[in-house]
């Protein structure tokens, strides 16, 4: 996967858990959790999407890299970089 | 057969904690006794019409876009639009005593206005009040300490009729114990219904019910229906595995049930726990249902719902009589404001009753005493109301038999055990309690139970998930 195409995962994620939510102006330095409200059920459900989505684990203690879209794609992309997405 | 999670009971509590689980790729059964689902928010038909059983109105109501409210998490965690629950707002309630009514709707400043009119010297104090209980976290499951809400509203409040106003609705939407309330259960309560709100949804409980229903299969969920659990085997106190009344032993890694606690304990053999009798619920209600000839508003039953006692002191308690005509709650469907009107007019009328009473019946008086009951319950309401006796099309009534009968909760008591599980931990390791004696009650509440113990007990306790925590 591409950068793009992690970034672009995560916010399939956060849609599917937020469906009420318009993330178009989504600010990728902002912290998620202001911008969206989400709380610690909504990481909870980011993290359990990870492990469905890409069979990765996100240990607790690296909850905070989430913090943000740019940060979530800076944690994430070296872990998914050789993940093939089915075409 | 063998499952990572068993789910005793499909009421709202038991199919929300199946959605989440299935969501994940858990391989989930859920089992329920009773050939509908339901539990105690379920429905029934009679001549053609289908009627809810404990809805009056879903409590929480917050508009879209509202996150952090119980509604808003609802709707995340199960992954459904706001739109999808169909959800019309009331249009206005009311607590009517003797002396004093207060009205109040979906907007909080609403009652505050109400009580600075009604009850000029309390004013600052229920402010006072509101703060302390805006500040609570009542959603906190690791707090266990318990605080009396009658020595804290006495704290900010000097009028006991205000009191007991504030606790009519409170306590009839969601009380289980007689006389008092724990305090995070009267927050979660005050928030549920003046805080947020009310509203129904278009097509009633089984709609609700259906789509949790529905989510829940197309995720991959298994249910058993008219299946309920002969007993739970346990050894050493660890869950061994699940004996339902059809034959079948399931094998589980998990066991979450809605069934209540002391209810599940007792289909526990050798749990190794002495049954402890303040932990049985006692509070029941009987429900007379009426189908009118016209709409409640053209008899003058203009509020959405009224919470009201005959008498200046409310008690909240089981009568000894078959039921306590004094108080009740008065509920008119029709006045929410649905696109279509409703097919027809109906009055719900709610007042607390004693199971002993009625399971004393035989089967003759049981059916004369529902009828009889019902009259006085009326009678009592026409110092308060119009009579709309000559308009009634149709009624039915049910009783805490009916409700222990189709729900097994002891007494038929609708709001469970006094003594909640919070953390909804048993003496039996990876046996769990969700819904009304895990403590998050009303429709909105038992969903958000099953929820946060799927969560909690099932897919935060993955081993993967530990790793890094201690």
């Amino acid at each position: 996967m591409t950068r793009d195409q992690v970034r672009q995962a995560v916010l399939d994620i956060i849609i599917d858990i937020a469906p009420d939510e318009d993330f178009s102006a989504i600010k990728d330095e902002e912290n998620l959790r202001d911008q969206f409200d989400l709380d610690s059920m909504d990481f909870l459900d980011i993290v359990m999407e990870l492990r469905k989505r890409f069979n990765l684990e996100v240990p607790e203690k690296d909850y905070p890299e989430l913090i943000s879209m740019a940060s979530s794609v800076e944690y994430l992309f070296p872990r998914l970089k050789d993940w093939k997405l089915a075409s | 057969m063998r499952y990572d999670a068993l789910i005793i009971g499909a009421g709202l509590s038991g199919l929300a904690a199946g959605i989440r689980l299935a969501m994940f790729d858990k391989k989930v059964l859920i089992v329920e006794k009773h050939v509908e689902i339901g539990g105690l928010n379920s429905f029934y038909t009679r001549k053609h019409r289908t009627f809810d059983v404990g809805l009056h109105a879903m409590t929480n109501y917050t508009p879209k876009g509202t996150r952090s409210s119980p509604l808003g998490k609802l709707l995340k965690q199960l992954r459904f639009r706001h739109e999808e629950f169909r959800l019309c707002q009331q249009v206005m309630s009311e607590i009517r005593f003797p002396e004093k009514a207060l009205r109040f709707t979906n907007d909080f400043g609403f009652l505050e206005q109400e009580v600075a009119e009604q009850f000029p010297r309390e004013a600052d104090g229920f402010q006072k009040l509101v703060a302390h209980i805006r500040a609570f976290d009542e959603l906190n499951l690791d707090d266990t300490e318990k605080i009396s809400s009658r020595k804290i509203l006495e704290h900010y409040l000097s009028d006991p009729l205000l009191i007991d106003m504030l606790y009519c609705p409170t306590m009839y939407y969601g009380n289980a114990r007689e006389g008092d309330m724990d305090f995070y259960q009267f927050v979660i309560m005050f928030k549920s219904i003046f805080m947020e709100g009310f509203a129904k949804p278009v097509g009633g409980m089984p709609y609700i019910l259906n789509l949790m229903l529905d989510k829940y299969q197309t995720l991959g969920g298994e249910i058993r229906m008219g299946c309920g659990v002969q007993s739970i085997a346990s050894k050493d106190g660890e869950l061994q595995a699940v004996h339902l009344a059809d034959g079948a032993t399931v094998q589980a890694d998990k066991v979450i049930s809605s069934a209540g606690y002391v209810e599940t304990m007792r289909l526990c053999d050798s749990c190794g726990e002495d049954e402890k009798p303040d932990r049985v619920g006692q509070i029941s209600f009987m429900e007379s249902l009426f189908v009118l000839d016209r709409e409640p508003k053209e008899l003058g039953f203009d509020k959405s719902i009224i919470f009201f006692s005959t008498r200046p002191q409310f008690h909240y308690r089981v009568p000894d009589t078959l039921i306590d005509v004094t108080s009740g709650v008065f509920c008119c469907p029709n006045n929410f404001e649905y696109p279509e009107p409703l097919a027809e007019g109906m009055l719900r009328l709610t007042n607390m009753a004693s199971f002993k009473m009625w399971d004393g019946l035989v089967r003759k008086d049981y059916r004369a005493a529902k009828k009889e009951q019902g009259r006085r319950a009326v009678e009592a309401l026409l110092a308060f109301f119009p009579d709309f006796r000559d308009h009634v099309i149709y009624e039915d009534a049910f009783t805490p038999k009916t409700i222990h009968k189709y729900t097994g909760h002891l007494n038929g008591a609708v709001y469970g055990s006094p003594e909640k599980a919070k953390d909804g931990l048993t003496p039996v390791k990876n046996l769990f309690i969700c819904g009304t004696d895990q403590g998050f009650l009303g429709i909105i509440g038992a969903t958000l139970s099953g929820i946060s113990m799927a969560n909690r007990h099932v897919l935060q306790a993955e081993p993967n998930l530990e790793n890094g925590r201690s």
